[in-house]
């Protein structure tokens, strides 16, 4: 498959849209400005923006607790991510949800979640009613290594290859669920052999690699339009900061700076700048203009978050039921 | 005495079980070198070793499950679920299984386990780590249902818990975990069924469960002031529940209030306002007042969450209003 270099371009903004936005999270979390729990997609980048690239934005995305990172790439809006971060009425689900609940039915974003696992079987039922209503929408469900080890992974899974269902399952194995590495948490290395019981496909990539994650993806999701059933691709990749900030030490409890350290040598979103240039596909001086504008757009969006009000008193009780 | 938090004396009550009962293993995600979300398992993979101290993946129907299978087959497991959110993927092994086997069988069998978890908004977690839905395991018969509000009760409780014979439903408080109270070094139980008379007053029952114990506590010294005299009830178990030390009080004071972090339909204050209703309502002088979540998922945003939470805004009006009735 050969990318175009438009393509390639687009790939790289998004992931440093993603980082650019965590990295400024990291900041504002620790100003207090974010409350409650964040969970820091840093380092996994390639992933969701690998993934999401293959879609259109009539296609479905179920996402996790370390949701960032994917409603950005499935086209969120930062403005109304970082005021619903911020807890504020403006925001995606007006402040009632916050960083683990962003979700957006317009751009095919089914919700990020705070269960672990709790996405597989949302994704099949979203591959169940694409099949069923006659359209060729394709569903991609991002999970954890550790969220493999939940039934819903393995019920869904069989489900979804049963009724070959327009499903493609994303892995994010970045080796610990909290602080249990994979090691303590299962008994296999490659999470994608678990295809083979229930008769699908199974991918492994390297996550920190944007091309190859796409590629895997826009496979799969090409099998999944033409009816031919959900496949699961399984992305290494590694997270630089703790489970969420706050965290002591990015995890120091449960693994060293070194490992860390050896992890951001494979940064994804350098990596690819690296072949950017090395390649002459942009100059640097196009990739710093990019760099602005995402600044800019973020510095837009909290100053958005920051203007605006927190939802009244009577809110908390509306929307517990739909009105009329 | 000396001083510990919560946290610190469920930790006790923990080590003690394991040093003086090999039968004791712990299971639960977080809970080795991490020492547990809420550090109440801290140190102890060190102490005891792997073999009794095990992180699971997050497989909660599995291990969950496997803690059933295990007591019934004579070990004493004490399971961690992060959050009571999170008892809702395992609900079959505990609401069909933990709970049922010993009935079920006829007697043949016992699940002598204990389940720990934890309720409480206030954390900005919002709606799906919040929760405080307790109520629910006070609903189904063959479990028991443990509630502490200090550290003292937490390490007596929690060893009470290990030793009985019956599965035991142990939910703590978030926001209890750093409190700090008298906890006395030696190992030592507290039954269940036997509420604790947290304040001792004339005018006025409140009956509190978990953090609201402390919040009517502070809304009693807030009150106090003008005169009001509360006795505060802390059931300290919801199954078995002490009806009697509940209904005394009631007794005396005529006015009751109660106040639960679960949302108010078909909780456990609305259960205690029930039992007084059928078996002390010619001792009332004032209709019943519950305290309690509203009846809407914890919201996220800071401002709504902190008023969403149950606490003096809410008890000290109530009071006000309990008094009115003379
Ligand atoms: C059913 C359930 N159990 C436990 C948790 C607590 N929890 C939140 S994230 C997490 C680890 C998730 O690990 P993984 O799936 O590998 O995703 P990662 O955080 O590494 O992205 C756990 C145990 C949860 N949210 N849901
Ligand atoms: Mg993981």
């Amino acid at each position: 498959m050969k990318i175009s270099k438009g393509k390639l371009f687009d790939l790289y903004a998004v992931m440093l849209k993603i980082r650019l936005f965590e990295d400024r999270i990291v900041d504002l979390y620790a100003r207090g400005l974010v409350p409650g729990l964040a969970h820091l997609y840093i380092g996994e980048e390639a992933v969701a923006a690998g993934a999401c690239a293959a879609l259109r934005d009539d296609d479905y995305i179920t996402s996790t607790h370390r949701g960032h990172g994917h409603v950005i790439a499935k086209g969120a809006e930062l403005k109304l991510m970082m005021a619903e971060l911020f807890g504020k009425k403006t925001g995606y689900c007006k402040g009632k949800g916050g960083s683990m609940h962003i979700a957006d039915m317009k751009i095919g974003i089914l919700g990020a979640n705070g269960i672990a696992g709790g996405g597989l079987p949302i994704a099949v039922g979203a591959g169940l009613s694409a099949k069923w209503r006659g359209t060729d929408q394709v569903t991609v469900s991002f999970f954890g290594d550790d969220a493999s080890n939940n039934g819903t992974f393995h019920e869904g899974l069989n489900f979804a290859s049963l009724h070959k269902l327009p499903v493609v399952f994303v892995c994010e194995n970045n080796q610990y669920g909290i602080s249990v590495h994979q090691k303590q948490h299962q008994p296999i290395t490659d999470i994608a052999i678990r295809a083979t019981s229930y008769d699908m496909p199974g991918v492994v990539v390297d996550g920190n690699d944007v091309i190859q994650v796409h590629e895997a993806v826009t496979k799969a999701v090409r099998r999944a339009r033409a009816g031919e059933g959900p496949t699961l691709i399984e992305c290494k990749t590694y997270r630089w900061r703790g489970h969420h900030e706050g965290d002591p030490n990015q995890g120091s409890r449960y693994r060293t700076k070194q490992e860390i350290e050896e992890w951001k040598k494979k940064d994804p979103v350098k990596r690819l700048a690296e072949k950017l240039l090395a390649d002459k596909v942009v100059t640097k001086k196009k990739l710093e203009e990019l760099e602005a504008n995402i600044l800019k757009e973020i510095e837009g969006a909290v100053a958005f978050a920051n203007e605006s009000k927190f939802p009244s008193q009577e809110e908390l009780y509306e929307d517990v039921y739909v009105e009329g | 005495m000396r001083e510990i938090t919560y946290a610190q004396a469920l930790n006790e009550a923990l080590r003690e079980c394991m040093k003086e009962d090999e039968r004791v293993i712990l299971l639960g995600e977080d809970i080795g070198k991490y020492g547990g979300i809420f550090q109440v398992t801290a140190g102890l993979l060190d102490e005891f070793g792997d073999k009794r101290v095990i992180d699971t993946p997050i497989s909660e129907a599995a291990f969950v499950g496997a803690s059933v299978g295990a007591a019934l087959t004579g070990m004493r497991p004490v399971a961690e679920i992060m959050f009571i959110d999170f008892t809702t993927v395992c609900m079959d092994m505990i609401i069909n299984q933990m709970a049922k086997m010993h009935y079920m069988f006829g007697g043949r069998g016992k699940v002598p386990m204990v389940l720990r978890t934890n309720i409480g908004a206030g954390r900005g977690a919002a709606a799906q780590h919040s929760q405080s839905f307790h109520a629910l395991y006070v609903h189904i018969p063959g479990l028991l249902v443990a509630a502490p509000s200090t550290p003292y009760d937490a390490k007596g409780l929690l060893t009470e818990a290990i030793k009985n014979e019956n599965p035991v439903i142990f939910v703590e408080h978030k926001k209890l975990y750093v409190e700090k109270g008298p906890v006395p070094e030696e190992s030592y139980s507290i039954p269940f069924g036997k509420a604790d008379i947290k304040r001792e007053g004339k005018d006025l029952t409140i009956v509190a469960t978990h953090a609201l114990v402390l919040r009517s506590l502070r809304a009693a010294e807030e009150v106090a002031k003008e005169g009001i005299d509360v006795e505060i009830i802390d059931p300290r178990t919801l199954t078995p529940l002490d009806k009697d030390t509940i209904l005394k009080s009631v007794e005396k004071t005529g006015r009751l209030l109660v106040a639960d972090e679960g949302h108010k339909t078909c909780g456990v204050a609305a259960e205690i306002s029930a039992i007084v209703a059928e078996e002390g309502i010619y001792s009332l002088r004032a209709p019943v007042q519950r305290v309690c979540s509203p009846d809407t998922p914890v919201p996220f945003s800071p401002p709504l969450e902190q008023s969403y939470i149950p606490d003096e805004k809410n008890l000290i009006p109530a009071i006000r209003r309990l008094m009115e009735y003379t």
